[in-house]
């Protein structure tokens, strides 16, 4: 990812409810008013976030008939983000799992 | 015909056991201890073969298959640097399938704290000619998130 498209993926995510939405799509696709539901305002309010949302190049979406569905776009990570994410997933998940481990373990004599 | 690429990353985590150095390095240094908890997801991957040689030159290996995909996983290590109850230093090669993914330098460091022990891993990796891990979009928003969290602090 660039500096400037992490600019605007980062200004995008400054605000909570966008947050929240993205929290939201990470769980998978959404249509517009399902994405609206938790929120306390207007559906004219979310397309508004969502056009940021799209515009910084983190959320796709596409008409079908009547709805509208929103997803995340995982390009705009760079694939040496997914490798160093993943790897460190799979880090945390395993030192987690040491630590329960270590628990598991009596003091030594 | 494969496109050839290299992409270089580096990160670091840390954590804080309530437990001394000592049992620590031993979950790393024996082969009982590092299988409790070095490997995929009990639930989603099958372990298919393992092997531990724990000294400087020695090699481990550990292979899986993950349930969703039938895709295999292979780790390859090669131990640098032992440092008992302080540093392990290995290189690490990983394939999905026949695919060759990353090579990785892995530093382990251990630090005697208040009540425990601090652990470091660094790891420094050359990930190559991309790939599409079905995992990726998910882990990549938390990333995201974990990155502005880090701005923030």
């Amino acid at each position: 990812m660039t500096a400037s498209a992490l600019d605007l993926a980062f200004q995008a995510l400054a605000d909570p409810t966008r947050r929240a939405m993205v929290e939201r799509l990470g769980r998978g696709p959404a249509s517009v008013s399902d994405l609206a539901e938790p929120f306390a305002i207007s559906l004219p309010g979310v397309v508004q976030h969502l056009k940021i949302l799209e515009s910084a190049g983190l959320v796709r979406s596409e008409k079908a008939g009547r709805v509208r569905t929103c997803r995340l776009e995982p390009q705009v990570l760079g694939l040496a983000e997914q490798w160093i994410n993943d790897r460190r997933h799979d880090w945390e998940r395993r030192l987690d799992c040491l630590g329960d481990y270590l628990d598991t373990l009596g003091d030594p004599p | 015909m494969t496109e050839r690429s290299a992409a270089h990353g580096v990160f670091t985590i840390e954590r804080t056991y309530p437990h001394p150095p000592a049992k620590v390095f031993a979950a790393f240094a024996t082969e009982a201890g590092k299988a409790k908890w070095f490997g995929g997801p009990p639930e989603q991957w099958a372990e298919l073969r393992r092997q531990f040689d724990f000294r400087v030159g020695g090699r481990e290996h550990a292979s899986g298959r993950w349930a969703q995909t039938g895709v295999t996983s292979h780790f390859d290590c090669l131990y640098w640097d032992i440092v008992p109850n302080e540093r392990i230093v290995y290189t690490y090669e990983m394939h999905l399938d026949d695919r060759k993914i990353s090579v990785s330098l892995a530093t382990i460091e251990l630090e005697a704290v208040d009540g425990g022990t601090r652990l470091i891993v660094t790891e420094q990796g050359a990930f190559l000619d991309g790939y599409d891990d079905a995992g990726s979009r998910e882990h990549g928003t938390n990333f995201l998130m974990d990155r502005m969290g880090a701005t923030l602090d």
